[in-house]
């Protein structure tokens, strides 16, 4: 069983964006990760090879940074990985998959392809439909329990309200990973070592023949959401207190 | 008149605020409300009242088009092309971002999705970039705009219209690639927490599970929904479909109350957009104290009680 984890580089969760240009951020000092999504993804793949056999490969477009995020990758238990090189942490959604989808045939189809539910710097959600799309594979999303059996996989999803879906579909198929699949290992020094010497392929987006400025969407401009400024103290008693803050949030807030 | 259509949430056979607020997004548009799950008759009210000059009742020629939601976004594709629409809207709900994405990538068309804020005549969209640190203002090149809008992130303002009732049964009969084996019920009358007008959250200091109780009651006096802290769920407090933040869910309701909340980055990734976020938090030097707009220093237990009483 071959299985492709689509893995995003993207600025750790807890980093400080600072913006440069009119829609440019500065990504020098801040230090870069998987998308944790796609950490529960790598987990499942690593997980069903351990199970099956087969081999898991890791597959990133990203800037050329990349590749230690790879490297993390690799050593949660992914054998090699590909890296499409591109300049921009932007690209495009439909240039994105189309780049997994030209690097994966290239590499050979995969049985199985994980993605993360979403990426936490672009938040498209997006990209794993349409690979999906140009590969003519089932996808699902928000998936939080997996089980491949023979030619089938069968995944459990939220689908709002608490409500869940149990979906099946065909092989080969993409599988969009969230909180709840499993729990993601941390790796161990050996497999830290054993990582390093792990194959990373790379290529870049015009070696794919993909233009990475044919992109529709444009972004034009990036900016600081507005921080609050730090709370009112509702003081007093607490009878005082909540009577004072029932008076706020109906006449001055007007959300109640 | 540009010709915008608008994909209608339904509950109980009634319309969704939150698709009511997707539809003042299309001010100025000639809207075209597209209803795929109730009956258009019952509907027309609300829908004509906020700007539907056209209420389409979609189906599928293939057959029930919500049991497949391959089967949907084909039947939506067939509609963007009948009514010759320039843009199609969604709520950024759970199923709404699927579908959309569904959608998009059936027409391989650019899409736009959770926004804040939307400008069809300019093309324009803003919405989160890097989990609630910054927005995007994005501008999309495309015949046909794809879009979903964050829940609650755009108040509805009536705009009266005609609301004429119309049918349309797209010819698709492709399933799909999905076979759908089951729908497990959640807790039946719980309001989803992305959609909900009004969040109250528990974190760590609700100290265990049957404390949520608590929360649910001061809920139920103002239709609010539950949710969760990361610290709340990994301590097994709580279950993680409640959980907002950074690998939860994402929500803007015009009122968040944070009940021993600490405040995490991770967590404000989550909620940062709620117009009015209250904190009640044991702890004076609490970090959610410097980031939200009230602020009470007491015991959640003593707090909370007295503001389920006083609602």
């Amino acid at each position: 069983m071959k299985i492709c984890v689509c893995v995003k580089h993207v600025p750790d969760t807890a980093a400080t964006i600072r913006i440069e240009g009119d829609a440019g951020f500065k990504d020098s000092e801040i230090k870069f990760v998987a998308s944790p999504y796609d950490e529960y993804g790598i987990e499942e793949a690593v997980k069903l090879v351990e199970k099956n056999g087969g081999e898991v490969v890791i597959v990133t477009v990203g800037k050329p940074g990349a590749d230690a995020t790879i490297r993390s990758a690799l050593a949660m238990g992914a054998e090699r990985g590909i890296l499409v090189t591109t300049d921009s942490q932007f690209l495009d959604a439909t240039l994105t998959a189309k780049a997994l989808k030209a690097a994966m045939e290239k590499d050979g189809m995969p049985d199985i392809i994980f993605t993360g539910k979403g990426s936490v710097d672009t938040e498209t959600f997006q990209t794993q439909y349409r690979l999906a799309g140009y590969l003519g594979m089932p996808v699902v999303n928000d998936v939080s329990k997996l089980t491949v059996d023979g030619g089938k996989a069968v995944a459990e999803l939220e689908v709002g309200g608490g409500d869940k879906q149990v979906i099946e579909m065909n092989l080969p198929c993409v599988i969009g990973a969230t909180k709840g699949l499993n729990e993601p290992r941390y790796p161990k020094f050996p497999d830290i070592m054993k990582a390093k010497k792990k194959k990373i392929e790379q290529m870049t987006l015009a070696d794919l023949g993909i233009d990475g400025a044919a992109g529709a969407v444009i972004l034009e401009k990036l900016e600081p959401v507005p921080e609050r400024s730090g709370a009112k103290m509702i003081e007093g008693s607490v009878e005082d207190q909540v009577t004072e803050l029932i008076r706020i949030l109906k006449e001055d807030e007007k959300v109640l | 008149m540009a010709r915008t259509g608008i994909l209608i949430e339904t509950e109980n056979n009634a319309v969704k605020d939150t698709s009511l607020g997707v539809m003042t997004a299309a001010k100025g548009q000639e809207i075209i409300a597209l209803v795929t799950d109730a009956d258009p008759a019952g509907l027309k009210d609300k829908l004509a009242e906020f700007g539907a000059a056209k209420i389409v009742k979609l189906a599928a020629s293939g057959g029930d088009i919500t049991a497949s939601p391959d089967l949907m976004a084909e039947a939506l594709a067939a509609a963007v092309k009948e009514f010759d629409l320039t843009a199609l809207l969604g709520t950024a709900s759970v199923a709404g971002k699927d579908l959309f994405a569904r959608l998009a990538a059936l027409m391989d068309l650019p899409l736009v999705s959770d926004c804040v804020a939307l400008d069809l005549g300019a093309k324009t969209a803003r919405k989160s970039h890097f989990s609630g640190k910054t927005f995007a203002t994005l501008k999309v090149d495309a015949t046909v705009l794809l879009a979903t809008v964050r829940p609650n992130a755009i108040e509805a303002e009536p705009a009266p219209a005609a609301g004429e009732i119309a049918d349309f049964t797209a010819d698709v009969t492709d399933p799909g690639k999905l076979v759908i084996k089951e729908v497990k019920k959640g807790d039946a009358g719980k309001i989803d927490l992305t959609e909900a007008p009004i969040i109250i959250t528990g974190g760590r200091a609700i100290k265990a599970a049957e404390n949520y109780k608590m929360l649910d009651d001061c809920a139920a006096k103002v239709g609010a929904a539950v949710g969760a802290s990361r610290a709340a769920v990994d301590a097994g407090y709580a279950p993680h479909s409640m959980q907002v933040g950074q690998t939860g869910k994402t929500v803007s309701p015009k009122l968040y109350i944070a009940c021993g909340v600490s405040g995490a980055v991770q967590h404000f990734a989550g909620m940062k957009t709620s117009k009015v976020i209250v904190a009640i938090n044991e702890d004076k030097d609490a970090p959610i104290f410097a980031k939200c707009d009230y602020g009470i220093v007491g015991d959640i237990f003593e707090v909370v009680p007295v503001l389920t009483e006083k609602l």
